[in-house]
């Protein structure tokens, strides 16, 4: 049986992972408890859950990348948890926006809001697909897709540049934060365009495979130290 | 928030007679103006309307005179003619669009705490007979500060309730005495960049600017606000001296003026340079005309949940509707 040392050693990236994307969470949680939202709850709670949705989504895209040019495996274990916390916080961005902000009345929200507005469109689209996606992220949708799994879950990608138009469009005067998102997203992008992918990878293979750690990835990582 | 009566602060025989002598005021101010409206119309016609609607709600006309001088926020009344209840002290000095210090509307009030606004000089210049520069101060003497309970109606689809203390635009323009030609008021916002870090910034072409036509700066809604909830104004708020017309959307209400013109050409607002195509220069509350980006239809109070839909020039069309008789309000957003 593995040592609780051994355990920590195993999954450390995946405990991280899981104790930071909670982290908003639990914080809205506690600042509802406490009365600490600020003058505007419903404000604030869009403001929160939606930075959280695209900052995970962001980091879920960005898994494949650090893979592929810095031979970080491990990193590929969290990018499902990383979507579906993306998924999560997308999930409450749009129930907040539904129930708290108009009050479940779907009059105002289809007469005013949805129809006619782009950044609305585009926040709405970005979460119908990030839907099939959450749905389809067990091992036994995995399976029954096949290839055309992969091919799915690469709309993960319009999800991320939908939902970076979807804050650029909203904000006023200030665009600094969307830019920054956008142009992350634009590099995320341009690391899986297929030729830069290759260029990158033919500089990983060669030391990966004539150093130790390519096999040393394989085997469990050991515990030198006492 | 505890809520502290102001019976508490105040010594109380001076506290009841403030509350005499300001029903007292009140009283007189709205018999004043029901005489006003029966003296400008058809007296037969609007005497038995006048009446019928002060038994329905309170008339927007009376406005109670009021002070800046209470220790805790107070209002005289806990909701505005409408019935909606004011948004709370905090609500109001701890959520502004105040881009002179930054986008974010909870980070205005920690960032301007330490703004200087005394002393405060307004020049108003231009073309009127006798241009003249105010202190602050002594426009709080010189004019008559009146508690205004306002709902104030954000372009971004958000609204409060706020219970404004202030003067009267017509009464600084009576004073002044605008030349005939003159046909706009534009006002200037402060320039001071290293009190104020947005303004370090290219985001609006600062200083911040903004206009009103002459007749609209003389509709008696229209004032300059000095305080709120019986407090001098807090600089998040646009202290010491800002603009308020209830019936338009809430960026129309320069804050921290320097400088009132009168001029001959409509002025271009700082809003208008930054994105014509989104604001306009008369930017009137109207659920009828849309926004690019927000809907105008329905607004939330601050601090509450849901949505409640906007009204035509944000309920005060019977006061302000005709200054736009055959505009095209949708033409001229």
């Amino acid at each position: 049986m593995d040592t609780l040392r051994q355990k920590l050693n195993k999954h450390w990236l995946w405990i991280v992972v899981n104790l930071a994307a909670l982290t908003p969470l639990v914080l809205l949680l506690w600042n509802f408890w406490t009365d600490n939202m600020g003058a505007d709850p419903v404000a604030y709670i869009t403001k929160k859950t939606g930075q959280s949705a695209i900052i995970l989504l962001g980091l879920s895209l960005a898994c494949t990348p650090i893979n592929s040019m810095f031979g970080f495996r491990r990193v590929l274990t969290v990018r499902k948890s990383l979507g579906l916390y993306a998924f999560l916080y997308a999930a409450l961005h749009l129930l907040n926006f539904v129930g708290l902000d108009y009050g479940f009345n779907f009059n105002y929200i289809f007469a005013d809001a949805v129809l006619t507005k782009r950044y609305m469109l585009v926040g709405l689209s970005a979460f119908l697909i990030l839907l099939p996606l959450a749905i389809t992220s067990t091992k036994g949708w995995m399976k029954r897709l096949g290839r055309d799994w992969k091919r799915l879950h690469k709309l993960a990608y319009a999800a991320g540049v939908l939902a970076v138009l979807h804050y650029l469009w909203l904000v006023k005067l200030d665009l600094t934060w969307p830019l920054i998102y956008a142009t992350i997203l634009g590099v995320l992008l341009f690391l899986r365009v297929s030729h830069v992918r290759k260029f990158i990878s033919r500089f990983q293979r060669k030391p990966a495979a004539s150093t130790k750690s390519a096999t040393v990835r394989k085997v469990r990582p050991m515990i030198t130290e006492g | 928030m505890i809520k502290i009566a102001s019976s508490e602060i105040t010594p109380e025989h001076i506290y009841l007679n403030r509350r005499k002598f300001m029903v007292g005021a009140g009283s007189i101010a709205g018999a004043l103006a029901l005489a006003a409206c029966g003296k400008a119309d058809a007296p037969a016609a609007s005497a038995p309307a006048a009446a019928s609607q002060s038994t329905l709600k309170t008339p927007l006309t009376a406005f109670p005179k009021a002070t800046l001088d209470h220790a805790e926020p107070y209002a005289s009344k806990a909701q505005d003619e409408l019935g909606n209840k004011l948004n709370k002290y905090d609500e109001i000095t701890n959520y502004n669009n105040y881009y002179e210090f930054t986008t974010d509307k909870e980070g205005v009030n920690p960032l301007s705490e330490g703004f200087t606004t005394t002393p405060w000089k307004v020049e108003v210049s231009g073309l009127v007979n006798n241009p003249k520069t105010y202190d602050v101060d002594d426009m709080l003497k010189k004019f008559t500060q009146e508690e205004r309970i306002y709902r104030l109606r954000c372009v971004e689809a958000w609204s409060m309730v706020i219970p404004w203390v202030g003067f009267k635009i017509a009464d600084l323009l009576k004073e002044v005495d605008p030349k005939s030609e003159a046909k706009f008021l534009k006002f200037t916002s402060v320039m001071r960049p290293e009190e104020m870090p947005g303004q370090q910034t290219g985001m609006l072409n600062w200083p911040y600017v903004e206009g009103l036509r002459i007749d609209e700066a003389m509709n008696p809604l229209a004032i300059f606000a000095t305080g709120m909830y019986g407090k001098p104004l807090l600089a998040a708020n646009g202290a010491p001296f800002r603009l308020i017309t209830p019936w338009k959307y809430g960026f129309k209400g320069i804050k921290a003026i320097v400088k009132i013109e009168l001029v001959d050409t409509q002025p271009v607002s700082a809003w208008m340079n930054a994105a014509s195509n989104e604001y306009g220069f008369y930017a009137n509350v109207n659920p009828e005309v849309d926004h690019p980006r927000w809907s105008q239809a329905t607004e939330r109070r601050v601090g509450a949940l849901g949505h409640i839909p906007t009204l035509k020039f944000n309920g005060y069309e019977q006061e302000v509707a005709s200054l736009y008789a055959g505009m095209d309000l949708k033409a001229n957003y």
